[in-house]
């Protein structure tokens, strides 16, 4: 079955949630990236969207303008969560979101502020940007159009907006450095043995 | 300024062909999604693999960009001497730009460097970025558009190696790199590698090596066979689609190399993603044209 995220998030709906978990969302999904971030943290510029309860994706998507005035969401993939990694923990103490989408892992401050204050990171598959643009009903709001398209923060109504994988968990597991121990593991012995194969100059 | 009729007729197939490609992948990349596809065991990995393939699905039905960083557009170009529009094709290729970029649509990536500003448009400095080859005798033109997002140009990377550090050397470099910035840059990858006298020749090489198929080898022996090392080696490690671990790392090693100085080994990296959005199309001196990267296609 389906496990589903409704907007408002609470706490005790997150808590049960273990890296490597599938999870949908249903409700308001705001894109919020590397400027956004900046302004609120370093410039302490309050953000225009209330996402407390909430959920930002890390995205800068295509966005069409229709002639009504209105916005028609044409692609819109998640990008590198990393790069926010300087802000994210300062963000969830901040505004409160529950959930963080993007792609790719963060670092030990984000996995440190999700434990705290109960929130979750997830990978929503890169590169799936029509999949994802898809599942938006309607943009409701934007701001800050003076970051240009990728920045804006667009205000999205979603349903079963998914597969979100859990990456950090509220118990402080980050899937992605299990994952490169591994990789790093087996790194080793790999490479020795390729080497032995290599040695063209004689 | 007047533009010539055969000038207007290539910006528009050009302009066309790079709008196709940002929304379809080629045939090589899809077939070999689909083995790897078919090869892996790890339920999350079989999600995302479907997801992916979903995804190109819409894409192509919507005839949306699959994704939404549609990069800094790049046109590699092999051109023959006696090319009739060869003193055009670069105001052809940045018009073209210009077009796909308002029809896609292709989202705005082209920041002025020291400027900091986005132009808007997808061309800027020096951009859409021109590679030329140019080929003695020849007619016609062959051009490979690439449309890479800034996700797998991340991992990109060059040095210089001594020699005593050798082709082993080579091997840890791309392991290091893909082991830790190639998680994160939407793996299965495409890895280019470049095997040169300098930092970027070795780095051009790499970006030529994203431009064969996925499944091609190289005609030198011993590169071919590296090749296959790598791919092997890589898969190995197991970091999966999106890093999530499964069966496979990547979905090819290329190397391209030249001649090098008996000091140095020049070597570079350059990653494709999954989503290895890359067209090749062959035109004659007539400007009737061939595509060679897809199937099926009108443009």
């Amino acid at each position: 079955m389906k496990k589903i995220l409704t907007v408002p998030i609470k706490d005790e709906d997150l808590e049960s949630l273990n890296v490597g978990d599938i999870v949908y969302l249903t409700g308001i999904l705001t894109t919020c990236r590397d400027v956004a971030h900046r302004r609120l943290i370093e410039h302490k510029r309050e953000l225009p969207v209330d996402v407390r309860g909430g959920a930002i994706f890390h995205a800068g998507p295509i966005v069409r303008a229709l002639p009504d005035g209105e916005f028609e969401m044409v692609s819109i993939g998640p990008t590198t969560s990393m790069r926010m990694e300087k802000f994210e923990k300062e963000f969830i103490a901040q505004t409160g979101v529950k959930l963080i989408v993007g792609k790719g892992g963060m670092g030990p401050d984000t996995v440190e502020a999700c434990q705290e204050h109960k929130a979750v990171h997830a990978v929503f598959p890169g590169g799936c940007a029509v999949l994802a643009a898809t599942m938006v009903e309607e943009i409701v709001e934007s701001h800050w159009h003076d970051l240009g398209m990728p920045e804006t923060l667009w205000v999205n109504k979603v349903k079963e907006f998914g597969p979100l994988i859990i990456s950090i968990d509220t118990k402080g597991n980050n899937i992605f450095t299990t994952n490169k121990k591994a990789f790093n593991e087996r790194k080793g012995p790999i490479l020795e043995r390729i080497k032995k194969e290599l040695s063209f100059i004689k | 300024m007047t533009q010539q009729p055969n000038v207007l007729e290539m910006t528009n197939i050009m302009a066309k062909f790079t709008d196709y490609i940002g929304k379809r992948l080629p045939k090589d990349v899809i077939k070999k999604q689909e083995e790897l596809r078919r090869q892996e065991t790890n339920p999350l990995a079989i999600k995302i693999y479907d997801a992916m393939a979903e995804n190109q699905d819409k894409a192509d039905k919507l005839s949306r960009p699959s994704c939404q960083d549609t990069g800094v557009i790049q046109y590699f170009i092999s051109v023959g001497a006696g090319f009739p529009l060869l003193g055009e094709l670069e105001e052809i290729l940045r018009n073209a730009t210009l077009i796909a970029t308002e029809e896609g649509p292709l989202r705005h990536n082209a920041v002025e460097t020291f400027e900091e500003k986005n132009t808007g448009t997808n061309t800027g400095s020096n951009i859409p970025w021109l590679d030329w080859e140019i080929i003695p005798g020849g007619d016609g033109v062959t051009i490979d558009v690439y449309m890479a997002g800034g996700g797998c140009t991340l991992p990109g990377a060059a040095k210089v190696l001594m020699p005593g550090e050798g082709y082993e050397g080579v091997a840890e470099f791309v392991f290091d790199i893909i082991t830790s910035r190639g998680i994160n840059a939407c793996p299965p990858l495409l890895v280019g590698v470049g095997v040169s006298a300098t930092a970027e020749t070795a780095a051009k090489l790499s970006k030529r090596a994203l431009m064969r198929p996925v499944d091609s080898d190289s005609p030198i022996p011993n590169a071919a066979k590296m090749e296959k090392l790598l791919t092997d080696g890589l898969n190995e490690v197991g970091i999966g689609p999106q890093g999530l671990t499964g069966k496979n790392s990547v979905m090819g090693v290329n190397i391209e190399s030249s001649a090098r100085h008996p000091s140095t080994i020049g070597v570079a990296i350059s990653t494709g993603c999954w989503s290895h959005r890359r067209g090749k199309i062959k035109f004659k001196a007539d400007l009737s044209y061939e595509i060679l990267s897809h199937e099926g296609v009108s443009l």
